[in-house]
């Protein structure tokens, strides 16, 4: 399988940077930690603020500091290097490789979040169990629908990622794109402050936007806070997302390939 | 290899500005991302304070503080960030400049390599996040109920200066490290980002050995929570001596001091990567 050998080798190419994973690990957890303090004096004062116990809310904490590498937040992945690609025009030979652009790139940011999701998910995790009290699923089938709903958020983040990185086409330079979509994925993925926290009626709207896929409703699985039927609808509303992107993104590029005229040729 | 970090610090501020002023020139060739970038600086550190404002939603005091004390504190914390990251902040990418060869041609070019460093794609756009706090700054000013005095003016003041030249050495040491592991430039923003985020805060939220680690081992509260204290008129909540909340000063000549030299130090067993 093609795509299979393109998501283990972006899964060996990420793995090489150890350092760099160690010290990504300690500020999660620095951060998993200060924020944790922020969230029980909230709950403190409220102790069920957004439906949530404080033991949720710290739950919330560790688990949105553990994913924000493999949804990849603060953008990065296989789609930075499409927008450099694009800027230099090697993007000409991915377009004419007889395999699915998207497909290509898609298996390679799955590669990079699985290797991310080892490291990056499990070690704040384990951190965050040891120095606070987290609730943990006590059925094997949540852990089994937190792990579809991750990989689901990863393919809406993908779409978001790419649609950013196609930008590049016009504007050649995907920074500030890239700035402004971290600032959209930052505050509607619900790391700066959980979504369940916004009062209404923004709380419904920012549940609804696709951002929420990220980590609101894997968390919310992992939680308890959706469970039977709502486990569903929270996996129906991800994979409506990711099409919806996906197929944007196919849409754009296809716009693309016909009007830009690739850089130095 | 001669220590070409010494060099005659007029000079180097002068080669900081050319520098600077060269990369603002470039900044602007892509000017629609410029633009949009220096609008998400602005949203973007806008949006912590957003979330305290989504938190204040559901609860009408953190710590003991109301609103427009946590927003003194915020405002305070992130302007002295900001200019500190303005000025120094790319410091941060040494670890790049090693792995790609370029800190070696700076060590060649007869001006200060910190200078050059700092100076290296100078990012004008960080004005949003100095622009962000001033405002938040200016806001809780006119909220918090401060009873104003000659004495509490300066050390509004000071607290701007020593803050920002703490968070200036926070962000130097960091990028010190970066000598020995030049991977792990993410450690530095464990300090600097999270010194920022944790003085969002009063400190009343943290347990006494966290204030007392953040008082004498990494000082970030002197940034804004001893000023704050003397400023907002506050009883120290930890019952730590009166004196320290005038002692911002000292702390920021300590960490500039160990700052410095750890710098030098590492310039100075500086070998290259060898490749």
């Amino acid at each position: 399988m093609l795509y299979v050998a393109v998501a283990l080798s972006s899964f060996r190419r990420y793995s090489t940077y150890t350092a760099a994973t160690l010290a990504g690990i300690f500020t999660n957890s620095v951060f998993g930690v200060i924020i944790s303090f922020s969230y029980i004096a909230v709950w403190k004062q409220n102790p069920s603020a957004g439906g949530y116990d404080v033991t949720d809310a710290l739950t919330y904490c560790w688990l949105a500091q553990a994913m924000i590498m493999t949804v990849a937040v603060w953008n990065g992945g296989t789609t930075d290097d499409v927008a450099e690609r694009i800027r230099t025009g090697d993007v000409a030979i991915d377009l004419y490789r007889p395999v699915s652009f998207l497909g290509w790139f898609l298996a390679g940011d799955l590669g990079r979040a699985a290797y991310h999701l080892l490291t990056r998910g499990v070690a704040p995790t384990v951190i965050g169990a040891l120095l606070f009290d987290l609730r943990f699923p006590d059925h094997p089938a949540t852990y089994l629908a937190f792990l579809v709903s991750v990989g689901l958020g990863v393919v809406v983040s993908f779409g978001i990622r790419m649609l950013v990185a196609t930008s590049a086409f016009w504007l050649l330079d995907q920074s500030g794109m890239l700035a402004l979509s971290a600032v959209f994925a930052m505050f509607f993925s619900g790391l700066a402050v959980p979504l369940v926290l916004f009062p209404e009626p923004f709380r419904s709207l920012v549940l609804a936007l696709p951002w929420a896929a990220y980590m609101q409703v894997p968390i919310d699985i992992w939680l308890g806070q959706r469970h039977g039927t709502a486990v569903l609808t929270g996996l129906a509303f991800q994979a409506a997302w990711s099409a919806v992107l996906l197929l944007c993104c196919a849409a754009l590029l296809r716009f693309a390939d016909r009007k830009v005229v690739v850089h130095g040729g | 290899m001669a220590d070409r970090s010494g060099t005659r610090s007029g000079d180097d501020l002068r080669a900081f500005t050319i520098l600077a002023a060269m990369w603002i020139r470039v900044s602007w060739t892509y000017r629609t991302s410029f633009l949009v970038m220096t609008a998400a600086s602005l949203v973007i550190t806008g949006i912590d304070f957003v979330a305290i404002l989504v938190m204040f939603s559901n609860v009408d005091q953190l710590g003991g503080f109301g609103l427009g004390q946590i927003a003194f504190l915020y405002g305070a914390t992130a302007l002295c960030l900001g200019i500190g990251d303005l000025v120094v902040g790319n410091v941060e990418r040494l670890g790049r400049h090693v792995r790609l060869g370029t800190f070696d041609a700076m060590m060649v070019r007869p001006v200060g390599v910190f200078a050059q460093v700092c100076a290296n794609e100078f990012a004008l756009r960080r004005l949003g996040r100095i622009a962000q706090g001033t405002a938040v700054l200016l806001w809780s000013l006119t909220v918090a109920d401060i009873a104003w005095d000659p004495a509490r003016v300066a050390m509004l003041g000071s607290m701007v200066a020593c803050g920002t030249a703490i968070f200036v050495g926070l962000f130097v040491l960091g990028a010190a490290f970066q000598f020995v592991s030049s991977d792990a430039s993410e450690v530095a923003n464990a300090f600097t980002y999270g010194g920022n985020t944790m003085t969002q805060y009063p400190l009343t939220i943290y347990p006494t050995e966290v204030v007392k680690a953040l008082t004498f081992l990494v000082p970030v509260a002197f940034v804004n929570w001893y000023p704050a204290l003397f400023i907002l008129d506050f009883p120290d909540p930890f019952g730590l001596p009166g004196w320290l909340r005038f002692a911002a000063p000292v702390a920021a000549v300590v960490v500039c001091s160990l700052a410095a030299l750890a710098w030098r130090a590492g310039v100075r067993r500086y070998r290259s990567t060898g490749s």
